[in-house]
C-alpha cells in the first residue's frame, strides 16, 4: 500500500510562505519585456501607406489623413477589435508602429473603445 | 430497474464547454451513451477564405487557446508545402521549442483539471501555481501568454538571444524539478490511483478501430506520434521517446501526460543546445500558387490536421481542420458505457476535449420529414436575417462584418 495524503508535507509548507498570487489592481500586475500589448503610432514617420490596414487580421487600425496640406496622417486603432498580434507593426515600411507593454485597456464605454494612437 | 435517459450539459459537462450528452442510465451505470457537437460553431474555415493566408494565421491560432501553435504551425506547414518553401532551420527549431513549451502548458493545465474533476483541489491549484512559469516563459519569448503569434509563412517572427536561452534552461530545472514530484503524486498517491485506475476503458483495439490519437492512443498501448512517424520542424534531429502505457484508462492517461512533460523538458533542452545559427524566415510572397497540401502535426491533444488549397491568389480557396478532439471522440461513448454516471465528467475530460476547436459544420435536418438542408453563404445569411424578422429584429440592412 503506497499511502494517502502524498502532498500534506507541500501544503503545511505553504502555512509559512507568502502567497503566490497577488493583490491585483492594487498591486502591479508584471508583463514581461516585449510584451505585445497597446500600439504606439509615430506620427512623424508615417507616410500614409495603408499597408497596416490592409495586413490587420480584424480591421482594426485605420490610418487617417488630417491635413489637407501636409501628408499628417492619425492611426486610430478600436480596441474591441485589434487582436495584438503584432502584424501592422511587422508590416509597417516606416516603423511607424510599435507594440507597448500596456495590457491595462478595458473601458466601460465602447464609443472610447476606438482610439486615436 | 427501469432504464432511464438523462442530459448531460450542454452547459459545461465536463469542462467549461459546450457539448451535449445524452446518456442510458441502468440504475448507476451507463447502458448507452450519445454525443451531440454543434453548440460553438464559429464558421472559421469559411472565414479563411476571405482574408489572406497571412490574416488567417492570427484566425487559426485562435482555434484553440490551448494549442494555438499547433493550429498555426499546421497550417503554415501546409501553406509552405504547397508554396515549395523551405523553411530555415533555425526557424524550425524555434517552432519546435514553442511546441514543446506548449505541450507543457497543456498537460500541466490538463493535470490540473484532472485534479479539479476528481475533487483533489490541492493538485489543482499548485499545478496551476506552476504552470504559470511555462506561460511567463512564452510570454517572454513570444510577447504573449497564449497565442504567441511566433509563426509566420516562411518561420518565424520572433528570434532568441543567449539571455533568453539562459533563462529558458533556468526555468526548465525548476519545471522539471515541479514535475517529478507530481510524477511521485500521480503514481504513488492512492487517493489517485484508486478514483482513476479502471475508469474510461479503452481496450488497444478499440482505440485503433475508433481512431483515437495522442495520449488516448499512447495509454491504450499504441505508439504512434506524428513527431516520431511523420516528423517536421526539427524533430527528426531530436533524441526523445514516446511515451506509452497499457492501463488503457483514466490512470494510464495521466500517466502518459506526466512522462510526456519530462520528455518536452528534454527536447527543449537539446534544442536551445544546439540551434543553428542563421536567418528566422525566408521571405514568401502573397499569392501563393495554385495546389493543395495536407499536413499533420503532433499538438498536445494528439494529431492536428489542416488541409489547404489555393488557387493562385492571396486568399485560400479552402481551408480544413480536423482537431484530435474530433479524433476521440468516436471512444467516449465506448469509454462512458458500462461505467458509474459518477465517472463521466473525469472520462470525459481525460480526453482533454476542446469541444469549440472540433465544431465544424451545421448540418439542418427536419426532424418531421428527415428531410436535410444545406445552405450556402447567401442562404445562410438570409435564413438567420428571417429567424430574427419574425421575432421582432430587422437586421436585413446590417452590412456584413467582412468584404470580400
Ligand atoms: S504601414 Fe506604417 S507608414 Fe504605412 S500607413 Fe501604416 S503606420 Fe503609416
Ligand atoms: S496588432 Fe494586429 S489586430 Fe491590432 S491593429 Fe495591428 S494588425 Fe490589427
Amino acid at each position: 500500500m503506497k499511502g494517502t495524503g502524498k502532498m500534506i508535507p507541500l501544503m503545511l509548507r505553504m502555512l509559512v510562505k507568502k502567497p503566490d498570487t497577488i493583490l491585483y489592481p492594487a498591486q502591479k500586475a508584471h508583463v514581461e519585456e516585449h510584451f505585445r500589448g497597446a500600439l504606439k503610432f509615430d506620427q512623424a514617420l508615417c507616410i500614409g501607406c495603408k499597408l497596416c490596414m490592409r495586413v490587420c487580421p480584424s480591421a482594426a487600425i485605420e490610418i487617417e489623413r488630417v491635413s489637407e496640406t501636409e501628408k499628417v496622417f492619425q492611426a486610430y486603432v478600436r480596441m474591441d477589435r485589434c487582436i495584438f498580434c503584432g502584424q501592422c507593426v511587422d508590416t509597417c515600411p516606416k516603423k511607424a508602429l510599435e507594440n507597448t507593454e500596456n495590457f491595462e485597456l478595458a473601458s466601460t464605454d465602447k464609443e472610447s473603445l476606438r482610439k486615436a494612437i | 430497474m427501469a432504464k432511464m435517459m438523462i442530459p448531460l450539459g450542454p452547459q459545461h459537462p465536463a469542462l467549461e464547454e459546450p457539448e451535449s450528452f445524452s446518456l442510458l442510465l441502468d440504475g448507476e451505470r451507463i447502458a448507452a451513451a450519445t454525443v451531440a457537437l454543434g453548440y460553438n460553431h464559429r464558421g472559421m474555415e469559411k472565414a479563411c477564405e476571405s482574408r489572406t493566408y497571412i490574416q488567417d494565421i492570427y484566425l487559426l491560432e485562435r482555434i484553440c487557446g490551448i494549442c494555438s501553435h499547433s493550429h498555426s504551425s499546421s497550417y503554415v506547414q501546409a501553406v509552405e508545402a504547397i508554396a515549395g518553401i523551405e523553411i530555415p532551420k533555425r526557424a524550425a527549431y524555434l517552432r519546435t521549442l514553442i511546441g514543446e513549451l506548449e505541450r507543457v502548458h497543456s498537460h500541466l493545465l490538463w493535470l490540473g483539471i484532472a485534479g479539479h474533476e476528481i475533487g483533489f483541489q490541492t493538485l489543482f491549484m499548485f499545478v496551476w501555481r506552476d504552470r504559470e512559469l511555462v506561460m511567463d516563459l512564452l510570454e517572454r519569448l513570444t510577447g504573449n501568454r497564449v497565442n504567441y503569434g511566433m509563426n509566420t509563412i516562411g518561420g518565424v517572427r520572433r528570434d532568441i538571444d543567449s539571455t533568453q536561452t539562459e533563462e529558458v534552461l533556468k526555468a526548465l530545472d525548476i519545471l522539471e524539478a515541479r514535475t517529478s514530484y507530481y510524477i511521485k503524486v500521480c503514481t504513488e498517491e492512492q487517493s489517485i490511483i484508486g478514483r482513476l485506475a479502471g475508469v474510461g476503458k479503452l481496450p488497444r483495439e478499440d482505440a485503433l478501430r475508433l481512431g483515437a490519437v495522442g495520449p488516448v492512443l499512447r495509454a491504450s498501448g499504441v505508439r504512434r506520434d506524428m513527431r516520431k512517424d511523420d516528423p517536421y520542424d526539427a524533430y527528426s534531429e531530436l533524441d526523445f521517446n514516446v511515451i506509452t502505457d497499457d492501463h488503457a484508462d483514466v490512470l494510464g492517461r495521466t500517466v502518459v501526460r506526466v512522462f510526456e512533460i519530462m520528455e518536452s523538458y528534454k527536447i527543449c533542452r537539446q534544442v536551445v543546445r544546439n540551434m543553428p545559427d542563421g536567418p528566422i524566415a525566408v521571405k514568401v510572397p502573397a499569392k501563393i500558387p495554385t495546389g493543395e497540401a495536407f499536413s499533420r502535426y503532433e499538438a498536445p491533444r494528439g494529431e492536428d490536421i489542416h488541409y489547404v488549397r489555393s488557387n493562385g491568389t492571396d486568399r485560400p480557396e479552402r481551408v480544413k481542420v480536423r482537431a484530435p478532439t474530433l479524433a476521440n471522440l468516436a471512444s467516449i461513448t465506448n469509454m462512458i458505457e458500462g461505467g458509474y454516471l459518477a465517472d463521466v465528467p473525469i472520462v470525459i475530460a481525460a480526453i482533454d476535449p476542446c469541444f469549440s476547436c472540433t465544431d465544424r459544420m451545421i448540418r439542418v435536418q427536419d426532424s418531421r420529414s428527415g428531410r436535410e438542408d444545406r445552405y450556402d453563404w447567401a442562404g445562410l445569411r438570409q435564413y438567420s436575417i428571417d429567424w430574427y424578422k419574425k421575432r421582432g429584429v430587422d437586421l436585413s440592412q446590417t452590412k456584413a462584418a467582412w468584404k470580400d
